[in-house]
């Protein structure tokens, strides 16, 4: 029983690790987005802003955000990715096999994060390189293991969304509306301890506000949430989508 | 085991469209069983709940003596299922596709290794498996998804519409592969099709499915045998001349049925080819110039139209509207 769930999940993840293998190109892309807006905006925003009441913003506070943003991005895409399966037919191969599908979404949600934290962990291979210095090694191990709650929050949330949309203009619908809020209202590209009201209330709400703060808190020392609620946050959030991505999934047709 | 697949009254609803109604058939192990029918007729849904993928609204059904809803499992593990459209996925190799589904059926890496060679061999794709699937043809894609279906050597075998929108050549190729496979590997087959040749040519016994019922079921010999037999179609050289052949031919105490259309006489009769020359005889003796003679089989095709009434491929237009229309409401 338990091999063959392990068996469904480790087939599943396969399937994601040869496809990502494939698509060269989406490595290429998946890593060039954020790293643009890493050094350009990085080194732009440098250069102009300063913090209230002191201290210059450098391209080190950007890192933790664009490694947030990455893992956000593809972790949600992994898990939307069976509206292709859907449409690509593939998903009928994998809902007629003789397997648990609760253990087939948790497969998928394996595969998605293994490739989000590639990602993430080259962003954050790269920022270092190009000069952003991290606080310990140990605090870098830390920061793949909130990337990967994190990717594993999302990817479930992108598996809920997709056993209920049957559409590539769905697709479009939920990548507009929920990305980039979800990015925007997360700290990613701003200090959040001195917001407005109505504007802090929206990024305490969101999920990636508390991986992109534990990951500052990790790289480099500093973050305004206490790490220990980010921490918590993020592993409720993982299990919460886990379950309910695992739970749609279960329900869905073709 | 007596019969591989048993369905008791089996009905399936979409809102108030009944895509399969009270469908009640038994195919036996080993058979090579066809369900015949217009697009929309209800064969995809009927194959769906037996495959496990949609759940019957009414009835039951076993298959491979474990019930489709409570014992779904089971009737998986039995199973292959080749779908209408494809579902490979297109950035693998063939391979790969391969292996992914020998692990997904819980197959060690020794037996899977054996099988894929073996099933590749068999759809003759070796020479092309280590290909991504994308720069495969439409009919090696069909012949990847048959070879992916055999994998875990299931006994039961669905094959959705086999060989719908493939060339002639490569579809005489899949006949020889469903042949094969029903004959030497013993693996019972039931596929849909609204091909007359194919279900001709392939099934032992055939159900033909209209509007959700099954309105004949036999072997196409016996299904084509109820007609009555063969038509000879002879065309006069004068059209005052029809009447008096056709009396000719009755008086003569012929075993068949005659009706007129314009110059030409239709006689129907058992075994026609031998009876031409006799009929021709008769034609002569009574002095009537005959322009031509031509005999007739009948086809899967006058089968249909004498149950529905309709010829199967008069109705392929509107059936198409009326799938367009149940997979809107499904949508709702």
């Amino acid at each position: 029983m338990v091999k063959k769930a392990m068996n469904t999940v480790y087939t599943m993840w396969l399937r994601e690790m040869l496809r990502f293998w494939r698509s060269k190109s989406r490595i290429i892309g998946a890593l060039a987005t954020p790293l643009f807006f890493l050094v350009i905006l990085g080194t732009g925003f440098s250069s102009v802003f300063q913090f209230r009441g002191g201290g210059t913003v450098n391209i080190g506070f950007f890192a933790p955000g664009f490694i947030g943003m990455t893992i956000l991005f593809s972790s949600l895409l992994g898990g939307v990715s069976i509206i292709w399966d859907r449409e690509f037919g593939f998903l009928k191969e994998i809902l007629i096999a003789p397997v648990s599908r609760f253990f087939v979404a948790l497969g998928k949600a394996v595969g998605g994060v293994t490739t989000s934290l590639i990602q993430g962990v080259l962003i954050m291979v790269i920022a270092w390189f190009i000069g952003v210095k991290y606080v310990s090694f140990l605090g870098v191990l830390a920061a793949i293991v909130v990337m990967f709650l994190s990717g594993i929050g999302f990817i479930g949330l992108g598996i809920a969304l997709a056993s209920k949309i049957d559409s590539h203009e769905g697709f479009q619908m939920v990548m507009s509306f929920l990305t980039m809020p979800l990015v925007l209202l997360s700290g990613a590209f701003f200090p959040i301890s001195k917001l407005p009201p109505w504007l802090s209330i929206l990024v305490y709400a969101n999920p990636l506000t508390y991986g992109v703060e534990a990951l500052r808190w990790y790289l480099l020392g500093n973050s305004t949430i206490q790490v220990e609620l980010c921490v918590a946050v993020l592993v409720l959030f993982a299990l919460a989508m886990t379950g309910l991505g695992g739970k749609m999934f279960e329900k869905t047709s073709v | 085991m007596d019969f591989a697949i048993e369905t008791d009254r089996i009905t399936k609803k979409f809102g108030d469209i009944t895509a399969v109604n009270n469908i009640s058939i038994e195919v036996g192990t080993g058979e090579l069983f066809g369900l015949l029918g217009p697009n929309g007729a209800g064969k995809t849904t009927l194959i769906s709940m037996l495959s496990t993928m949609i759940e019957p609204t009414a009835g039951s059904a076993k298959v491979w003596g474990f019930d489709v809803g409570r014992e779904s499992s089971k009737v998986r593990q039995n199973i292959g299922m080749v779908f209408q459209d494809t579902t490979l996925d297109d950035r693998l190799t063939g391979r790969e596709n391969l292996d992914l589904h020998g692990r997904l059926y819980g197959l060690d890496s020794k037996t899977r290794k054996k099988r894929i060679a073996e099933v590749l061999s068999l759809v003759e794709l070796a020479d092309r498996a280590d290909a991504i699937v994308k720069t495969y043809s439409g009919g090696m894609m069909r012949r990847l998804e048959i070879a992916r279906g055999l994998m875990h050597h299931p006994h039961v075998l669905f094959l959705d519409e086999p060989t719908l929108g493939l060339d002639p050549q490569t579809r005489t190729h899949i006949w020889e592969y469903i042949r094969t496979l029903n004959k030497e590997e013993g693996v019972t087959i039931v596929l849909t099709t609204h091909y007359m040749e194919e279900a001709d040519h392939l099934c032992g016994r055939i159900a033909i499915i209209d509007n959700g019922e099954i309105v004949a079921l036999d072997t196409p010999e016996a299904l084509k045998e109820m007609l009555g037999g063969d038509v000879i179609t002879l065309e006069a050289e004068r059209r005052e001349d029809t009447t008096r052949l056709s009396e000719v031919y009755k008086n003569n105490g012929c075993v068949c049925i005659v009706s007129l259309k314009g110059n030409e006489v239709f006689i129907t009769v058992r075994e026609g080819e031998r009876q031409i020359p006799h009929v021709l005889a008769l034609a002569s003796d009574a002095g009537i110039p005959i322009r031509s003679v031509s005999l007739r089989k009948p086809t899967l095709d006058d089968v249909f139209l004498h149950h529905t009434g309709k010829a199967i491929r008069d109705k392929e237009v509107s059936e198409v509207e009326q799938v367009r229309y149940k997979i809107q409401t499904r949508r709702k």
